[in-house]
């Protein structure tokens, strides 16, 4: 998968950025692989095998061994997923794909990640309460990071990029919740988290394609993935715009849509926790509860920068006007994900209820007790959809009571109120930096952006320059400095390489010789 | 389910539907009050909803459906989200396990709307207000969501209905910290989310220091309507939280304590009108160390219910 994946997202090889994308995801992808095996090295020293499904002897093995897998797996499949700090390869790569490529990428592959952490918890023997917290603190560190690195970003794709490591985040606190209710030996907890996160994975897969096509759509059309230089586009693209709207509403985690019900689920599993509890449980939930409330609010904020500066307005340079629809095929495509979206909103009931067989497994519980707490779930969901539904009736009264009221009356249009200014141009619109300078700012201790700005000294300025740039705080911070000293260390290596053909022979000689020697 | 339960169950989401714009009046009044005017009457929010229902409407050349779209969508999950939650009575008409999750995101999904309908008309005096607004609700948000969960751990339950029966008498005596704190708490986010001093002026007239009131500058009409109307819901229905977090009425018989939650509710107004008269707004840049305190007395309050 990452050998394929890396000639996917080296697809557009011509440019040394993509070059160097895919440089990075096969070095972090083959260091997550690293641990994998030592995962499954452990794995067949005590299971004597190397299949999961015959891996179940280890249900006795002891925790400290349980520990060592779970801590081996999460690093390895946490790497594939994308959690921080092992996420640094995912900003790089998704934007780097075509689009179409980072919407499987972002909503297939990086999943693979999420199922391998979830089948090795399905052969571990019950987690111990640390697993739960350590869980929960890479979900919510992923989960608020992400999203405020995305805030930062100005371009669309590793903007979205970003979100799936959020999303990520909100996927792996689910699972947190799950093993900490395990723990606690509650169903309740347990089963709500579970079946959250479960369908997170499916509801990501979904949203995340949709807005990966939305934006393929848009670069498509407009050559830039700069979110600054685009503006209006919703009129000339209604198709991508409406498509992309509901992606957004549903990576938001509103409703009605799917990104609420799983959303949803994960809350109701750490309230649970919250309520059922001692502080032991109680901490881990609050975190999870206000990491999911201030993920919901800046996602929220994101999203309506994303759409509301590339999608409204006026066009702010010459690559955003007389753009046109995309072809069919592509508009097809987001109409299916964009319905999936709604299918799984309004179907919220029977969607928790399809994760049964996946939560029966998971976590040692009765399947009774566990099919007993889907269903009250279930029923919870069914009582959002009935009044989701008077949601739309309202919409529909409103909106014809509205064209009543208006009926007979002048409907006039004119110009955006611009404060009594005589000549507005579209460069004073408010762009994607702007819109997002007081979170960054409120945040730039964990951000650390840098930004350069001409200083104005004359009266009668000419020029003036802003940029801004926020680098990912853990590959400049982290692995930076790590790989630095790695290649000091190694460089000091080098008179080992002569350049001499003999000297090489003679190393594999001396390699052979010792070899012999110890195993004869 | 009696006859009674259904009639209170219908009278607590027509008492906010009638009586929410009375809010505003009431908080006018108090400030005319001190400031030594007679103040307008009491009901000229309603005529003022008649009239711009009256009007036609203008849309700015630059705006595209979204910009229609925004205050319907915003009116309707207001609505629903009264729907939820119970003014005095035992339930509401939408009543369920964790209803407090679904309430807090439907006023997500109107604040999403009110943004992007504010982008839409392309003028930076709107964006600014929709960047501060989606700014300080990332402060706000947690700060609910925690005085939910400190309620939650309080009472032993996620409902609103939940939640405010088990506020009584005797909780006041045993636990009067969590309440008060999760009380003052929800006060701050209650300030924030309607748009009161000390975050924002309704009154102001200079577009650069609005925030909610810039990102509506260029609805009209009916829209216009929809959206005030909305915000005076939004008012009552942080009033009404509130009231249920604090009052232990109700436990009583319903036809006390629905007409003392709807009195409660307007107490708010008029304690919301003397903290607008006796405070001058803060420094926008000052604004979220005001949303950290309230995100600080939350998680005290959650403390305090660890005790239970």
């Amino acid at each position: 998968m990452s050998l394929a994946s890396y000639f996917l997202v080296t697809f557009d090889d011509e440019h040394e950025s993509v070059r160097q994308a895919g440089w990075i995801y096969l070095v972090a992808t083959h260091i997550g692989t690293a641990f994998l095996l030592a995962f499954f090295i452990v794995l067949y020293k005590y299971s004597g095998s190397l299949d999961f499904d015959s891996s179940s002897m280890l249900k006795t093995a002891a925790p400290a061994t349980a520990s060592v897998l779970f801590l081996l797996a999460l690093v390895g499949f946490g790497t594939k997923a994308g959690i921080m700090p092992l996420h640094v390869w995912l900003p790089e790569a998704h934007p780097a794909a075509p689009s179409h490529v980072s919407a499987v990428m972002s909503g297939v592959m990086i999943k693979m990640g999420i199922y391998g952490i979830i089948r090795t918890l399905f052969i571990l023997p019950q987690g111990a309460l640390w697993w739960g917290y350590l869980l929960i603190g890479i979900g919510v560190v992923s989960g608020i990071l992400g999203v405020l690195m995305a805030i930062a970003q100005h371009d669309i794709k590793r903007l979205l990029a970003y979100h799936s490591v959020e999303n990520i985040g909100i996927i792996v606190m689910g699972i947190g919740i799950g093993v900490l209710g395990t723990a606690m030996n509650s169903t309740t907890v347990a089963v709500a988290g579970f079946a959250g996160a479960m369908l997170h994975v499916v509801n990501h897969a979904i949203f995340k394609g949709l807005l990966f096509l939305g934006a393929g759509s848009v670069i498509h059309a407009a050559g830039t993935r700069e979110i600054d230089k685009l503006g209006g586009i919703g009129k000339c693209m209604p198709f991508t715009a409406g498509a992309f709207l509901i992606g957004a509403i549903a990576i938001c985690g509103l409703p009605p849509l799917n990104g609420f019900v799983s959303e949803f689920l994960i809350y109701i599993g750490s309230f649970e926790a919250c309520v059922l509890g001692g502080i032991a449980s109680l901490v881990p939930a609050t975190a999870v509860i206000s990491a999911l409330a201030i993920i919901g609010a800046l996602a929220a904020a994101c999203f309506t920068k994303v759409f509301g500066i590339v999608f409204l307005g006026e066009p702010r340079s010459e690559c955003a006007k007389n753009l046109h629809e995309s072809p069919a095929s592509m508009c097809i495509t987001m109409a299916i994900l964009a319905i999936c979206c709604f299918v799984i909103g309004l179907g919220a009931p029977a969607a928790v209820m399809a994760t049964k067989n996946a939560v029966i497994q998971l976590n040692g519980f009765e399947a009774n007790a566990v099919t007993v707490q889907l269903e009250t779930v279930a029923a919870i969901m069914s009582k959002v959809v009935i009044s989701v539904a008077c949601l739309f009736i309202f919409i529909a009264v409103i909106v014809f009571l509205r064209k009543m009221l208006l009926v007979g009356k002048t409907v006039g249009k004119s110009p955006t109120w611009d404060c009594g200014y005589a000549a507005p141009s579209v460069r004073m619109q408010y762009t994607g930096s702007s819109f997002a300078q007081p979170i960054v700012d409120m945040f730039k201790s964990v951000l650390h952006n840098r930004s350069k700005a001409v200083k104005i000294t004359e009266l009668f300025p000419q020029q003036a320059r802003f940029e801004s740039h926020t680098p990912d705080v853990s590959s400049e911070y982290l692995y930076r400095p790590i790989f630095r000293w790695v290649d000091l260390a190694m460089s000091k290596m080098r008179w080992v390489q002569y350049g001499v053909v003999q000297i090489y022979i003679l190393y594999i000689a001396i390699t052979l010789i010792i070899l012999l020697v110890w195993k004869l | 389910m009696t006859m009674t339960n259904l009639a209170a169950m219908i009278i607590q989401p027509a008492s906010a539907i009638l009586l929410a714009p009375m809010l505003l009046g009431v908080i006018n009044r108090v400030k005319a009050f001190f400031a030594g005017r007679r103040g307008q009457p009491l009901l000229q929010p309603y005529y003022d909803l008649w009239r711009l229902l009256h009007k036609g409407a203008v849309y700015s050349t630059t705006t595209s459906w979204v910009f229609r779209t925004a205050p319907v969508i915003c009116l309707t999950a207001i609505i629903l989200a009264v729907f939820i939650v119970p003014v005095g009575g035992r339930r509401s008409l939408f009543s369920f396990n964790g209803d407090i999750i679904f309430a807090a995101y439907l006023l997500g999904l109107m604040r999403f709307f009110i943004v992007i309908g504010a982008l839409d008309t392309g003028s930076s005096f709107e964006g600014m207000g929709a960047s501060r607004e989606v700014h300080f609700s990332a402060l706000a948000e947690p700060a609910l969501f925690i005085v939910f969960a400190a309620m939650a751990r309080q009472t032993s339950n996620i409902s609103f209905s939940g939640i405010f029966a088990a506020v009584t008498p005797q909780m006041w005596v045993n636990n009067c910290a969590t309440l008060l704190l999760a009380a003052a708490a929800m006060l701050i986010v209650l300030l924030t989310e309607n748009a009161r001093i000390p975050i924002d002026d309704p009154n102001t007239h200079l577009e650069l220091t609005m925030i909610h009131e810039v990102m509506v500058l260029d609805n009209s009409g009916p829209d216009l309507a929809f959206i005030l109307y909305g915000a005076a819901l939004k008012l009552w229905l942080f009033a009404a939280i509130f009231v249920g977090v604090l009052l232990p009425i109700n436990q009583m018989p319903q036809w006390f304590s629905i007409p003392a939650t709807v009195a409660a509710v307007f107490a708010v107004a008029v304690f919301t009108g003397i903290i607008e008269s006796c405070m001058a707004r803060l420094r926008l840049l000052n604004v979220p160390n005001l949303l950290f305190t309230s995100i600080s007395l939350a998680i005290l309050s959650l403390v305090f219910a660890l005790r239970n």
